[in-house]
């Protein structure tokens, strides 16, 4: 119970740190290009659903352990 | 017909027309069973004084899913809907209300159907006489112990939730079809609301994503997944009767979602698709028997995924509200109510956001897939 906690805790680090990183870099390129937010927007989402996937595979095998 | 005119009328008429089905628990049926039910009530009441009140155990029952809607408890009996169970049994086809096991969730109520013997533990019927020879783990385990119990189609709380979410989004746009078929110009009402929707469905997910030649052939599966997601992400959050059911936090019912885009883009996979996966361009033959399977694995995670989001990220939401209703009975006093009661409006408005982007998220990633499998490439 307590190391699948931790293994969801690590889980949840690298995709925050990874969702981080995407929602930065997306602030950056809509600051410098206002005109393209929306495809800008909707990479950035899809990215951040990949991650996300790859997060919730580890917090699966946390619940399923 | 007068009825689809008015959508929201009708509805409010079919639930008020479902009422007379809300029974109150322990009817009197007849005088034995009232005895045997006394004596369990009293015990229940004994047992119930030392019982500490356990979150885990509430946070389950409310995002599991059940075979009768549970509204109330009203001085210690609870107010349910009950639906219909429906089995196929060893001697067939056997239909009755889950009124019958009482509440029962934990084996020891005996449902005499047509002299075949069921007991229900954890919300899975099993044979009695089999349920007894099982282990503790394999009683846990019970949906997977398939010649201990018979096969179970019953209309469950997820099911009756999936039957009214098809009934509102077909009356809603039945009133939106007829609305453009009278007045051809500027939408009003409903379609008013209902046509930016679609049109961003169209213009941001299927167009960019599918081509521009071909994505008017996916369109109505796109809307249709969108808006079935959609609604029942919003009916999961209400947190009264007849909604408030987990059905998109349903690992079964995401599967199915997942599984029907599977079959989409495997169907309107083209010979570059097919050309990817058991030909990779560029990659010297000999390399085939890696590439293969490694290519044949990336075709199924990519619906896995969409199945393990939808689901994890709903159940999540429903799990923080949840938990943070209870803390007001871990630590058994008011004070913590309105602090825990503000926390939960929070959650409650950011899982409206998540529930209109997961909708958008499924139908933006499922129309990717089906781009990636009708792309024609230029090969050099």
């Amino acid at each position: 119970m307590v190391l699948a906690g931790i293994g969801a805790g690590l889980a949840v680090i690298g995709a925050g740190l990874g969702i981080g990183k995407i929602g930065g870099s997306a602030m950056d390129a809509i600051a410098r290009q206002p005109e393209a937010a929306g495809k800008i927007q909707t990479a950035m989402i899809i990215a951040a659903a990949l991650i996300e996937g790859v997060a919730l595979f580890a917090v699966v095998v946390a619940l399923i352990a | 017909m007068v009825i689809s005119n008015k959508p929201l009328q009708f509805l409010f008429a079919a639930i008020v027309a479902c009422i007379p089905f809300v029974g109150f628990a322990n009817p009197a049926v007849d005088s034995t069973h009232v005895t045997t039910e006394a004596v369990a009530e009293h015990h229940g009441e004994a047992a119930h004084e030392e019982k500490e009140f356990n979150a885990t155990e509430l946070i389950n029952s409310h995002i599991g899913d059940a075979h009768e809607f549970h509204i109330a408890d009203w001085g210690g009996h609870p107010i349910s809907f009950y639906l219909p169970v429906i089995l196929w049994t060893n001697n067939g086809l056997e239909i009755f209300s889950s009124e019958k096991f009482h509440h029962d969730n934990e084996g020891h109520h005996v449902v005499d159907v047509n002299g075949q013997e069921l007991v229900r533990y954890k919300e899975v019927i099993f044979y009695k006489d089999k349920f007894e020879t099982l282990t503790e783990e394999e009683r846990k385990n019970g949906a997977f112990a398939f010649d201990a119990r018979p096969l179970d189609f019953s209309i469950t709380k997820n099911v009756f939730s999936m039957l009214m979410s098809t009934i509102i989004l077909f009356l809603l746009f039945l009133a939106v079809a007829r609305s453009y078929k009278k007045n051809p110009k500027a939408p009003k009402g409903i379609a008013g609301f209902l046509e930016p929707l679609v049109t961003f469905v169209r213009d941001e997910i299927a167009r960019p994503n599918i081509g521009e030649k071909k994505y008017g052939k996916y369109m109505p599966y796109l809307l249709t997944i969108f808006f079935f997601i959609w609604i029942n992400n919003l009916i999961g959050l209400i947190p009264f009767f007849p909604f408030s059911s987990n059905l998109t936090g349903n690992i079964y019912f995401t599967f199915v979602m997942a599984f029907i885009t599977f079959l989409v883009t495997t169907f309107s996979g083209n010979k570059d698709y097919w050309g990817h996966i058991f030909n990779t361009p560029g990659v010297p033959f000999w390399l085939a028997p890696i590439m293969v399977p490694v290519e044949i694995i990336g075709m199924l995670t990519k619906p896995f995924a969409l199945m393990i989001r939808l689901f994890a990220n709903i159940t999540a939401g429903h799990i923080i509200i949840l938990s943070l209703v209870s803390l007001i009975f871990i630590f058994d006093t008011v004070a913590v109510s309105p602090i825990s009661g503000a926390f939960v409006l929070f959650m409650s408005v950011l899982e409206m956001l998540v529930a209109a982007l997961q909708a958008y998220v499924f139908t933006l990633l499922s129309a990717l897939f089906i781009g990636q499998a009708v792309a024609e490439h230029d090969h050099h």
